[in-house]
């Protein structure tokens, strides 16, 4: 469970990211973050996985403040959290088993276990075929399938997504969305925040538009709102 | 840690070495460049150390008896000197044993001198060790307030400018390597960080899988290791041929009884290891504050 209290950020150069953000996500819900470039979506995001600290307001994620959360402990937080990003994130130089394996490693989890953990998940995106594969002899798709299978791997109760069908092409979008259904499935919270107008309007999801900082709009069932897919 | 995961930072790190192929022979080549100045340096100053020493040991303070003097009073004064602090040691030699020193130490010219072995002028003398030769002089100055001292010689002038020219060399020796050492760490911490630079995107993503940073540090500081002591390899082996060879033509060929150079054994084990010591040192300094400032939150 997230939940965001009189959230503000300000940047070190003045910038006003976040101004008073209150919202409460629950487990195992589904929940696009939309609006205009610049507004803080990116900002909100960062927040849930404290890549970014709030200037002032608690932010609790799986019963723990994050504005309070010291910086020893934050590699503990993000092993319950998976994160998909627009550009992958993926390591060139290593092949999908590996890039996978990679988040199961740093955790200093056992070889065995880690294979199994691996197969599973790569059979769950689809991509059990190509472990042999290395990311520059992939396509965009099947790249962050990669990399969202790397971000469920040690079964985060949530998921955070910036982006992620930001760089691929409205079908290969259609197959992403599909897969984190899928994730949301089992349980898994997914957050992602997102420009893809068709996306949202079809699925019709919980949707939170922030603009200048703050939460304009949250409505269960709803829409895009805004009439370019770039805005 | 456990043995499974150390084993995944000694694979890591190897393998980043081949991986940043040119950035590890730039970083090695630092370290060798480096330890090959200070590693001579070092030779030169053990040299110089060795010698020193053995000049200090080889100063004596030589005490001239009163020729009035009679065998309890000489018992006395032998007491009296025995009692100065730092005084390590005193010998008796009669006159009769100084005239034969003079001749032999005369060489060829010295059998001029027997004839005084009829009458014998020389004084009866104790020849007294200072316990550190820096005090030599402060323990000559008192016991010429000695009663029945007639005359005390310790190479008055010559020693106090042998002390202070030693005192400076070493000085001077140990501020360049020093120097040499603090110039090495920078450049290797910077050809390290330019490795790291290239790498922040795995730094990035291991922290966003959630590895601690000690995790992160590990093979960064297994690389900053095996570049140091990469980068020793070569001037170790240079300097100990070099000096191998330098000591063999000494020894033979010149060989001044006054200057001996340190034996090649165990000198330069002693020495090869010091430099593996500074080489993993520097490695392992230049990683680590490198790596320091990717790691904050």
């Amino acid at each position: 469970m997230i939940e965001m209290q009189d959230v503000y950020k300000t940047y070190p150069n003045g910038v006003v990211a976040l101004n008073g953000i209150n919202v409460r996500i629950k487990q195992g819900e589904f929940v696009y973050v939309v609006g205009p470039s610049g507004a803080g979506k990116s900002t909100f995001i960062k927040m849930m996985y404290r890549e970014e600290k709030p200037t002032s307001g608690t932010i609790m994620v799986n019963g723990v403040n994050l504005a309070k959360l010291k910086d020893s402990k934050v590699p503990l937080l993000r092993r319950h959290i998976g994160v998909v990003f627009q550009d992958f994130k993926l390591l060139p130089k290593l092949n999908v088993y590996e890039n996978v394996a990679f988040a199961l490693e740093v955790i200093e989890e056992s070889p065995k276990v880690i294979r199994k953990k691996v197969m599973e998940v790569l059979d769950l995106v689809g991509l059990k075929h190509k472990i042999r594969s290395y990311p520059n002899e992939l396509s965009g798709g099947e790249q962050q399938r990669v990399s969202i299978a790397r971000s469920i791997v040690n079964s985060p109760k949530i998921v955070i997504a910036d982006e992620p069908t930001g760089n691929l092409d409205p079908e290969t979008s259609w197959g992403i969305v599909e897969l984190f259904e899928k994730i949301n499935d089992r349980g898994t919270t997914i957050v992602m925040a997102t420009h893809n107008k068709e996306i949202v309007n079809a699925t019709r999801r919980r949707v939170i538009a922030i603009e200048n900082g703050k939460i304009v709009r949250d409505e269960a069932k709803g829409e895009y709102g805004y009439d370019a897919s770039y805005v | 840690m456990t043995l499974h995961t150390f084993k995944r930072h000694v694979r890591e790190s190897i393998k980043s070495l081949g991986r940043n192929g040119w950035m590890t022979f730039a970083s090695a080549s630092a370290v060798t460049v480096t330890l090959l100045l200070v590693g001579v340096f070092f030779v030169v100053m053990f040299n110089i150390n060795h010698f020193a020493q053995k000049v200090e040991n080889d100063v004596e303070i030589r005490v001239h008896i009163e020729l009035t003097a009679d065998s309890r009073q000489k018992d006395a004064l032998r007491r009296q000197i025995e009692a100065i602090p730092n005084v390590k040691e005193v010998r008796y030699s009669s006159k009769d044993e100084e005239l034969k020193r003079l001749i032999k130490s005369m060489g060829e010219e010295g059998s001029s001198f027997r004839l005084f072995e009829q009458d014998n002028p020389l004084s009866d003398v104790y020849v007294v060790k200072a316990a550190r030769p820096q005090d030599t002089v402060k323990i000559a100055k008192q016991i010429e307030t000695l009663p029945f001292v007639h005359k005390v010689n310790y190479g008055q002038g010559t020693v106090e400018k042998l002390f202070d020219a030693l005192k400076v060399a070493r000085n001077v020796g140990l501020v360049l390597i020093l120097g040499l050492l603090f110039t090495a760490m920078f450049l290797i911490s910077n050809t390290i960080k330019i490795t790291i630079f290239a790498r922040r995107r795995e730094i990035e993503i291991m922290r966003l899988v959630g590895a601690t940073n000690g995790f992160i540090r590990w093979p960064f500081f297994l690389e900053g290791l095996w570049l140091g002591m990469l980068g020793a390899l070569f001037p170790i082996a240079a300097l100990s041929i070099v000096y191998y060879n330098v000591y063999q033509v000494y020894e033979q060929w010149v060989s001044l009884p006054f200057f001996e150079l340190l034996p090649f054994s165990p000198f330069m084990w002693q020495l090869s290891g010091l430099l593996l010591v500074i080489g993993a040192g520097i490695g392992i300094w230049g990683s680590v504050m490198s790596v320091r400032k990717f790691l904050k939150v």
